[in-house]
């Protein structure tokens, strides 16, 4: 082994000249670009400044302001989201229009007031960025860097320390030291099995000599799920550099990120931070003069949600229609092209720079006693504040939905929690003071799985959530084995005839048992987590489903199917608006007379409802 | 030697060795866990989950898939796993056309098996309809698809590419959508199918059968006017037996005869002979190869799913394969040619001649444009059990008889033919003989036989007086393809490649009961070739009495004009080119 001493040096004399151009770039405005922020006219936003003479951030120009596109800084609610550190503001849903605004104060050294956050509890706006609740009870390992700086910039992410853990375990030439420090970690895989990390990569490293392989799952495909996106997207030199202390601790030369095509700016950004890498040679070939090398290809999966998991991922890398392979022989002896295979997802690659520099101590600290450390979830459904949070495992349900997300919107009541997509589980009052840790969400019949929370009120019907969920995992099995495919294709046929009130209570004892054969007998995880939603949901929500069943009613009138429209007698005016409106001709009714809707005859369309000016037709 | 291990099944002890995997374990102990999508021959796949079994410690595991350990404890039968396989066949049949009263395959279906095992009288799940079947494919010669009754176990996927390389079958859609097609939608006779039919064999319900020919033979035979006879193929001797009760291996060649007779076959001979004859072709294009030193190595050329192989992926080497007919090609053309001149009322135009193949090739072959009107029906060992059983033949009571002459001899050289290494070894008996006018000290070429998994590429060295000649022999036409990569490379160092195209020969081919869930199948069938090797008189095919007399009478010698005539065939490129048009 050629070892090389001096590294650590010269990564930190890198550093410092990072950092003063950075220095030299004067005030920063940081705008955020990730795909939401874009899509709500970011781009537009830095044009603006650039007309107005602010030069976006290049590392050698000397300005006294620039502007800075940035990853996603995860409080997607209030995109665009504008944020400019030296001065701790925080400006939110910020449109072009209000670029010159911005620029003048910060010019004059004033604040746009009606461009800040305002608290929704307090009803008070917040001046000091770093006091928005959002992000104050968030703790951020994997995400530290994402949405501070330009992910397109190789010199940006060695400014804020990156490849630092690298250089240190390249210095120190100790994989085992590496594998013992993560195990120590207790850091856990962030993809949805918990698996721990440590664990996976000594059963690896046992398999050392031949060739071997690391990939990096990034075939985020729950439905609401982006964290691993944004890491991509935001900080993917992070992702790198976990990737090679990976390889370095395994014994690897080689190394895939399957990413989904429909990622492409997660993509370009990898494909950019990988050459921007391998030209400082921090990989690629002998890196800084060790006799450690790495290549890392890109590979772009075709969008199968199976594709996932772990073995349908590696049939898809080998060129194999994506089907799981049964796992008889393990992925550490045998996996991509029959060789030793490490593979862990986006997040938790992330996390292991941090380990590194911090100590496995550090991240241990966090958390509870079996998931320790932080974890990412996509805070997404009826609260207040939607975006991407991370949060030590500790953090109660309670507090990411009423302090982190501000508590359900529009003050309705709070009913449940979807948790990990499709395959999870759903979680309800009882279970707010629950810590989010794999072994407490699994004994309730959920799961933390990549981290999706959806969050819904007492108007989600929660039999239309699992049909829903059904059909995700119905169209997204693969067709292998028996269970899955044709259990779940005959688990939503029950699931659609409940929510349009043609179920039965056998079909409910059919439900509960094709659950059970698909948990029990399905061969991926893909399959054997297919129930999840309907079982989690049967368990919490029965009445629910046997409301629709017995009484077709849909307790929170979402199914149309059973909602009955009537006409109260004593607010129709009898305008006739409605007869006119109903495609079927199902209201009858004189002019200045209260209107009737024939029930046989209405489809449930809800026209009536929209257009009538009296707010007289209500649902049953 | 392995150690003996033991592990726990229903708490009692099984012993096992080497043992892949828990469900073989099991079958050694007898207990027989259901599966339908295991293949012993095939990638272990793990798909139809009947073969679930209760790991204690670890849950629901299927046993196909799940090597076994020692100590391990093993429950086959829970209420869970009961769920499990009876919800497995359920939902099976909730997408399947049940008609099984009118599916050839009734009786030997799978799926039809178990429902009745695990009592399953109604389907509580949506059931498809009808007009939601897809449409039956019987483009192809040999093969008939019928993916109204596919229950997507992927064996078929796997045989084609596993055994033959040639993947024509794979995937399309996903989950419940999820259907087994040719590439693009094409129909199985516009892509690079050779007919092998080991799909079709390891294919556990009636989704891929054999297109039948008996309602063809049954109008012949009830038409007195014509004179039917038949020839039965060396393997089916040792398989036929098995639809009827005898073990595999058990050779029943005499009864066949009998039955064939009490069918109303005119005359009953035997491709045997004529296997014999095509040694004789072969072995006299091969001596004479070897002096000129051209087109070597000289590949053999009685599989017709090879033949068509070569067609299709290397037109440019058809040289190298030897020009005689298959043994079921030749004795066509000597029959029509020469039964009229020994049998009275017989004419080329009144006789229809049916052989009994281990084939589904066959049926494809008799309709090349070379050999067209020389084999009228081709039915498979199969099939023609089928025949025996619909004609009310009690086959246990049956007496056994010969053969008819003039070809009803044969040697002990025809006789193996039906095993991978038969033809070669034959050959190399008679190519001996004709170099040195002697025979073999020792005429057991024990290193070109065997039919399992590890026996799929074979060598030996025959010293001819000095000189020295290597055979390789191959079956599966992944190890064939290996073969012709090795001429093309120029690193080949054998001078004959004897190629068949299913796993250990014919008496594993697509036509035959189907031995596809025992490995040790066509191991015993081929013991019961070479049992008769053994025993029989003559074992070399030149020294066959009626080969003898058909050259002396008729042919001349090995080689003449009217043997090229009537014996030897050509070949043509049928290379399809690449499919440009995806929008099928």
């Amino acid at each position: 082994m050629i070892t090389q001493t001096g590294l650590i040096k010269k990564i930190e004399n890198e550093k410092k000249i990072a950092q003063e151009n950075i220095k030299k770039q004067g005030l920063r405005v940081l705008v955020c670009t990730s795909t939401g922020c874009s899509a709500n006219g970011a781009l537009k936003i830095i044009e603006k400044f650039n007309e107005l003479g602010v030069e976006t951030g290049a590392l050698t120009k000397e300005a006294k302001m620039s502007v800075v596109p940035t990853g996603c800084m995860g409080f997607c609610e209030k995109g665009c989201f504008v944020v400019v550190p030296d001065k701790k503001l925080a400006y939110v849903h910020v449109k072009a229009d209000d670029v010159e605004e911005i620029f003048e104060s910060l010019k004059n050294d004033t604040i746009v007031e009606r461009l800040l956050y305002v608290d929704p509890a307090l009803n008070k706006k917040v001046v000091d960025s770093s006091e928005i609740n959002f992000y104050k009870k968030q703790t951020r390992t994997a995400l530290m860097n994402c949405g501070h700086l330009n992910p397109e910039s190789i010199d940006e992410a060695i400014a804020l320390g990156a490849y630092e853990a690298l250089v240190k375990v390249l210095e120190k030439n100790d994989p085992d030291g590496v594998i013992t420090e993560i195990e120590n970690s207790g850091l856990r895989g962030r993809g949805g099995g918990g698996f721990p990390t440590g664990k996976k990569w000594r059963s690896v490293s046992k398999h050392k000599g031949g060739k071997s392989y690391v990939i990096c799952n990034g075939d985020e495909g729950d439905p609401g799920a982006f964290m691993d996106r944004s890491v991509m997207e935001s900080d993917p030199h992070r992702l790198l550099e976990g990737m090679a202390i990976a390889a370095f601790a395994v014994g690897s030369d080689e190394a895939y990120i399957y990413v989904r095509a429909e990622y492409p700016l997660a993509v370009k950004r990898l494909q950019m931070a990988i050459d921007q890498a391998e030209e400082k040679n921090l990989l690629g070939k002998n890196i800084l003069g060790t006799d450690f090398s790495l290549k890392i290809h890109i590979r772009e999966g075709a969008g199968a949600f199976v594709c996932g998991e772990s073995s349908a991922l590696i049939a898809s890398i080998e060129g194999e229609r994506g089907m799981p392979r049964p796992k008889n022989i393990h992925m550490a002896e045998c996996g991509l092209f029959k060789r030793p295979t490490l593979l862990n997802n986006v997040e938790t690659f992330a996390n292991v720079p941090q380990i590194i520099i911090k100590g496995a101590d550090w991240f241990a600290s966090m958390g509870t006693e079996k998931s320790k450390g932080t974890k990412t979830f996509a805070l997404t459904g009826e609260v207040n504040n939607t975006g991407l949070i991370e949060v030590p495992m500790d953090t109660t349900l309670r507090e990411i939905v009423f302090d982190i997300g501000g508590g359900i919107r529009g003050g309705k009541k709070f009913k449940a929690v979807q948790i990990g997509g499709p395959s999870g589980g759903c979680l309800t009052e009882e279970h707010l003071d629950l810590p989010m840790d794999y072994d407490a969400l699994k004994s309730v019949g959920a799961m933390v799985g990549s981290g999706g929370l959806v969050v819904m009120n007492e108007d989600t019907c929660i039999v239309e959530v699992a049909r829903f969920f059904m059909n995700f995992t119905k169209n997204e099995s693969c067709g292998k084995c028996v269970p899955c495919r044709e259990g779940t294709k005959n688990m939503l046929v029950i699931l659609e005839r409940i929510v349009k009130g043609q179920g039965t209570m056998e079909d409910l004892d059919k439900l509960e048992e094709l659950a059970q054969v698909v948990q029990l007998g399905s061969l991926c995880g893909l399959g054997k987590s297919a129930p999840n939603p309907v079982l989690s949901t049967l368990k919490y929500f029965k009445d629910e489903y046997i409301a629709h069943i017995k009484d077709k009613k849909c307790p929170a009138g979402v199914c149309s199917a059973l909602k009955t429209y009537k006409i109260k007698e004593d607010l129709c005016k009898g305008c006739t608006k409605c007869a006119r409106n109903c495609p079927v001709g199902a209201i009858e009714g004189s002019v200045k007379n209260p209107h009737t809707i024939n029930q046989d005859k209405c489809i449930k369309c809800g026209a009536c409802q929209s257009g009538c000016p009296f707010k007289a037709i209500v649902t049953e | 030697m392995t150690d003996k291990k033991t592990l726990f099944i229903n708490d009692t002890e099984v012993g096992f060795t080497d043992e892949k995997n828990v469900l073989e374990v099991a079958r050694h102990a007898g207990i027989n866990i259901p599966t339908l999508c295991y293949r012993p021959d095939l990638t272990f796949y793990g798909a139809c989950r009947m073969c679930v079994v209760e790991q204690v410690g670890r849950g629901i595991q299927a046993a196909c898939t799940l090597p076994p350990k020692e100590g391990m404890q093993i429950r086959t039968n829970t209420t869970e796993i009961r769920k499990i396989r009876k919800n497995v066949i359920e939902l099976l049949l909730a997408r399947h056309n049940r008609e099984c009263t009118l599916c050839t395959k009734s009786g030997s279906c799978d799926l039809q098996k178990f429902a009745l095992e695990y009592g399953i009288t109604e389907i509580r799940y949506e059931k498809i309809k009808e007009e939601d079947f897809p449409k039956i494919d019987n483009s192809s010669l040999s093969i008939s698809r019928d993916m109204s009754k596919c229950i997507l176990c992927g064996a078929c996927i796997r045989a084609c590419s596993e055994f033959q390389g040639i993947g024509v079958l794979g995937f399309s859609k996903r989950g419940a959508d999820t259907q087994i097609q040719p590439m693009a939608g094409y129909n199985l006779a516009e892509v690079d199918c050779v007919n092998c039919g080991q799909c079709v064999s390891v294919c556990p319900t009636g989704a891929l059968t054999v297109k039948p020919n008996i309602s063809e033979v049954m109008d012949a035979l009830c038409d007195y006017n014509i004179k039917t006879v038949i020839q039965i193929a060396p393997s089916v001797r040792v398989a036929l037996g098995e639809m009827f009760g005898l073990k595999p291996g058990d050779n029943s060649i005499k009864k066949i005869y009998a039955a064939a007779k009490k069918i109303g076959f005119n005359l009953v001979f035997d491709t045997n002979f004529s296997a014999d004859l095509t040694i004789m072709e072969e072995a006299h294009e091969f001596v004479e190869r070897v002096s000129k030193g051209e087109n070597l190595p000289l590949f053999t050329s009685c599989c017709p799913a090879w033949v068509r192989y070569m067609e299709l992926k290397h037109p440019d080497m058809l040289n190298h394969l030897s020009s005689a007919k298959s043994p079921q090609g030749m004795l066509s053309a000597v029959m029509k040619r020469i039964l009229p001149k020994e049998y009275e009322g017989y004419t080329k135009e009144n006789i229809r001649v049916v052989s009994v193949m281990p084939c589904t090739a066959k049926k494809y072959e008799a309709n090349r444009d070379e050999l067209l009107g020389q084999t009228d029906y081709v039915l498979t060992t199969y099939e023609f059990a089928k025949l025996i059983q619909s004609q009310g033949i009690d086959f246990d009571k049956l007496e056994e008889i010969e053969a008819d002459s003039p070809f009803g001899t044969y040697s002990g050289g025809g006789t193996i033919f039906g095993a991978s290494g038969g033809v070669a070894e034959a050959a190399v008996r008679t190519a001996y003989n004709m170099i040195t006018g002697e025979n073999l000290d020792d005429i057991n070429i024990v290193a070109l036989r065997g039919v399992d998994e590890h026996s799929r590429s074979k060598e030996a060295q025959i010293d001819i007086k000095g000189k020295k000649v290597k055979i390789r022999v191959v079956s599966t036409l992944v190890e064939a393809e290996k073969a012709v990569q090795e001429v093309i490379k120029g690193t080949a160092d054998f001078q004959m490649l004897e190629v068949m195209a299913c796993p250990g020969g014919c008496i594993n081919g697509g036509g035959q009961p189907s031995g596809c869930k025992d490995s040790q199948t066509k191991v015993k069938r081929s013991i019961g070739l070479y049992k008769e090797d053994e025993a029989l008189p003559i074992r070399n095919s030149h020294q066959n009495p009626d080969i003898i007399k058909l050259y002396e009478k008729y042919l001349e010698k090995p080689g003449s004009e009217l043997a090229h005539k009537l014996l030897h065939t050509t070949f043509s490129n049928k290379k399809t080119g690449s499919y440009t048009d995806f929008s099928k």
